[in-house]
Order: C-alpha cells, then sequence, then structure tokens
C-alpha cells in the first residue's frame, strides 16, 4: 500500500496531562515520508503529545490535523494512525497468531500483509504459534510491532520503540521504518535512543515552554520533578 | 474508506466479541469463577434451609437472582482492567467508531462468557430448589432478559475500577443501588408465575423495560467515563 498526500499538522498546540501546562505553540508539519523525532527531558509531554496525536486525548488548545488522500474529511485521526508504546497490547493467554489476526481485523484490515511475513519481517516468525506469555520482553516488542505492518495505516506514532531491543532488531525495525516512509507514510517517534533514520525533522518539546511559565507549570527537569515530591 | 485497504463493516465487533469469549471461557479466563460460585450458593441453600419444600420453592426465585447478580458483579471489575493493563484499551480505541461501541462489544461478549451460562444451567439448578416447572421456565425468562442490564450496570462501574486501584469494593458499592430494580421486577415476575392472581406480564416488561435503559445509559456512562480518564 502507498499513501500520497499524508499529513501531520500541528499549528499552535498545547499540551496539558493532569491540569498540568506540559508545552505550548507547538508547530510542526510532516509530509508523507518524513520522520519526526520527539526530544525533550522526562515529564516534558512526548507520550502526551503522542497520545493527542492518536486522538486518545485533546489538547490544551490549538489545531491539530491528520490526513491522508483517500481518507474521508470526517475521519478520526484515531482510525489513520498507529500506537506503539511503552506497553505490548498483547493478551498472555491468546498465541501471538491470534493476538495479530484479531488487530489485523479488529483494524478492518483483512486483506493486509500476512501475519507470517509481517512476524518474519521483524525476526520472530518461529513464536508464532506459542502463547505470548512464554516471550521475551524482546519478543513482545517485536510482535507489537508487527502490529504495524498487518494493519497498514499511513502515521505510526512510536514511543520508545527500540527500548528492549537488540541491535540486530533494531536494525531490522529501522528497515521497516524507512520502507514505512518510501510509500508516503510518516512517523513520529519519541525516543532517547538514536535511531539511526535518515533526513530527522527533530521536535524539541522543552523548547516550547507552556505560556507564562512561572517555575509552577514549566516542565520540570527529572531532578526537580522528583524533589517536588512526585510519587508517580 | 482508506487507502484501499480498509473497509467498514461489523467485522471489528465479531471479532472484538470473539476475542473476549475465546478469553473469557478459558481456564482462568474469569468467566467460570461467576459461574462455579453461582453453583456453589444453588447447591449450598438447600442444605442450609433444611429439606422444607415449600419454603424452598418459596424462597427458591430470590435466591436464585440474588446469587446471579452477584455472580455476574464478581467476573465484571476486569472488564476492563485487563486491556488497561497491558496496554490494550488504548489500542481498541484506535478505530473510527466511538468509545460505545467497543463498550457495547466487551459487554456482549461478557454476557456471553459469564451469564449465558447461569441462564443456561439456571433450569438444571432449579430443581435443587424444588421449583415447579411454571417457576422454572419464569425464571429462566427473566434471568435470559435481565442479566443483560446486570452487565450494561456493571460495565459503568468497570470503567471507574480503571483509574482507581482496588475499585472492586467501591464499584459493589456504586452498582448495587441501580441493580436493586432489575432484582426487584425479576424476582417480582418469576412469583407472579407461582401465585394465581398476580400477573406476570407487567413485571416481566418492567424488567424488559430497564434492561433496554441500562444497555443506553451503562454504555454512554461508561464510554464516557473511559474516555475521561484517559484524557
Amino acid at each position: 500500500m502507498v499513501w500520497t498526500e499524508t499529513v501531520v499538522e500541528l499549528g499552535g498546540l498545547a499540551l496539558a496531562r493532569g491540569g498540568r501546562a506540559l508545552a505550548a505553540d507547538l508547530d510542526l508539519t510532516a509530509q508523507g515520508g518524513d520522520a519526526v523525532v520527539l526530544v525533550g527531558p522526562n515529564g516534558s509531554g512526548k507520550t502526551s503529545l503522542l497520545r493527542v496525536l492518536a486522538g486518545l486525548a485533546e489538547p490544551a488548545s490549538g489545531d491539530l490535523r491528520v490526513a491522508v488522500a483517500g481518507a474521508e474529511a470526517d475521519t478520526p485521526r484515531s482510525a489513520l494512525v498507529h500506537l506503539a508504546g511503552h506497553q505490548d497490547g498483547l493478551k498472555a493467554a491468546l498465541t501471538v497468531r491470534q493476538n495479530l489476526i484479531f488487530w489485523q481485523s479488529y483494524y478492518g484490515y483483512e486483506d493486509g500483509l500476512p501475519v507470517e511475513d509481517a512476524l518474519a519481517r521483524l525476526g520472530v516468525g518461529h513464536v508464532m504459534d506459542l502463547p505470548a506469555a512464554v516471550l521475551s520482553q524482546g519478543q513482545k516488542r517485536r510482535v507489537a510491532l508487527a502490529r504495524l505492518l498487518v494493519a497498514p495505516r499511513p502515521v505510526w506514532l512510536l514511543d520508545e520503540p527500540t527500548a528492549a531491543l537488540d541491535v540486530a532488531s533494531t536494525e531490522r525495525f529501522i528497515i521497516l521504518v524507512e520502507d514505512h516512509r518510501r510509500k508516503g507514510g510518516i512517523v513520529i517517534a519519541a525516543t532517547h535512543m538514536p535511531l539511526g533514520l535518515a533526513d530527522l525533522i527533530t521536535l524539541d518539546l522543552a523548547s516550547f515552554p507552556p505560556d507564562g511559565a512561572d517555575g509552577l507549570s514549566a516542565p520540570m527537569d527529572e531532578e526537580s520533578y522528583w524533589l517536588a515530591g512526585a510519587t508517580s | 474508506m482508506v487507502g484501499g485497504g480498509h473497509v467498514v463493516t461489523a467485522q471489528p465487533f465479531r471479532s472484538l466479541i470473539a476475542r473476549d469469549v475465546r478469553l473469557a471461557i478459558r481456564v482462568g479466563g474469569g468467566a467460570l469463577v461467576g459461574t462455579l460460585f453461582f453453583l456453589a450458593v444453588i447447591v449450598t441453600v438447600p442444605f442450609g434451609i433444611g429439606p422444607d419444600l415449600n419454603l424452598l420453592s418459596r424462597i427458591g426465585p430470590a435466591i436464585m437472582w440474588i446469587a446471579a447478580l452477584l455472580a455476574t458483579l464478581i467476573g465484571l471489575e476486569r472488564l476492563f482492567q485487563s486491556d488497561k493493563d497491558d496496554g490494550a484499551l488504548d489500542l481498541l480505541r484506535l478505530t473510527d467508531a466511538p468509545v460505545s461501541v467497543f463498550v457495547i462489544a466487551k459487554v456482549i461478549a461478557h454476557w456471553l462468557g459469564a451469564s449465558l451460562p447461569l441462564v443456561i444451567a439456571t433450569p438444571l439448578l432449579s430443581l435443587l430448589l424444588a421449583l415447579e416447572p411454571r417457576a422454572i421456565l419464569a425464571l429462566t425468562a427473566t434471568l435470559a432478559v435481565g442479566t443483560p442490564a446486570l452487565s450494561f450496570l456493571g460495565a459503568v462501574g468497570a470503567a471507574l475500577a480503571v483509574t482507581l486501584r482496588r475499585g472492586a469494593l467501591l464499584m459493589a458499592v456504586i452498582i448495587l443501588p441501580f441493580s436493586i430494580p432489575v432484582l426487584i421486577f425479576g424476582v417480582a415476575a418469576t412469583r407472579a408465575a407461582i401465585v394465581e392472581p398476580d400477573p406476570f406480564w407487567p413485571p416481566f416488561a418492567l424488567l424488559v423495560a430497564t434492561s433496554l435503559i441500562y444497555a443506553v445509559v451503562g454504555t454512554l456512562g461508561a464510554a464516557a467515563t473511559i474516555k475521561i480518564n484517559d484524557g
């Protein structure tokens, strides 16, 4: 599948979480083939931005547009994106194949890439008929990433996608990401690790402090976050 | 339509129901727990009451209904929690359908996995409580149309329990008062089938109405709760 006119646009976007402003005036225009890396200290709103982009949360203010040619104008952005977060969303009691077939069918892409091929491309074809419960952390993550292949969607939102992956698996995944970009997709990844992607757009959330940054509402670095007595 | 591969059908709805039923009925899946609880209560009551068959058949319908109510609530706490724990709750929301659609699918799956076995087991277990055939028929019918109300009602509590750790007790406290009408109409209709002058259809119709109202209110309430929690 090839996408055209894929676009993710943020205009003056402000993020808040739990009543605390995280970032303001975020501007970004990403088009098909672009890869955006979100950087910033812990708690600066990287995950919050990904959740807003996925349509799981609403921005505090500002404009946001996720679109692709062929999608109707009122298609919610949640139907155009994939989110690969810290949790893998796998049911331990089901086999790897059953897990992926469920997501393929739930997302409505029965004619997408077969599960066998997707797993093979991530190097985990041999675990297909094992229950997800017995997989290692890295295997689970790769199976979760195979979800992005079995249900082709134009925008990939990745939250630390390569955590728990070894070097070889990371390289495999980078190839898939570059492949996705060549097909006109957009990849937006929050990461602390260099992914080795070409032509990156970097969005540093620390350089978009919230309005009236008075030290109370400003994004805190990790040290002051803990000093402030945060418990979660 | 998104780029050719995406066709909007009822397929997502069906596949979520199929997945949840499959997860529920396997060993350790939770559906079995409620059914076993139901079984345990009904089987032990005759021993506790003693060999007074008239007394048993008088209080039988009420005991069956209370056992069904509690058995339903036992499994419901985990309705959304298990998906929250492994991250699937977020992924389930990544569709063009509103949140309430997957809430309905999950509740239907829960009913199929946890309540339908109770309804099927009811005629058999009714014999242990010395119920007459008319009462058995009425009891099975009222449980069949009344337990969906409990499932939809419980969905609101289950959605609340997602944010609140150990919310099970709170959930029971919130849900139980609202389940009283279901219990009253369900038992009233069953009693009417035994005690001759009482009419069966008015309480039965009210029970059906309660189920329909709870199906709407429970779905919207649970969907709103999930959206606010995750927002």
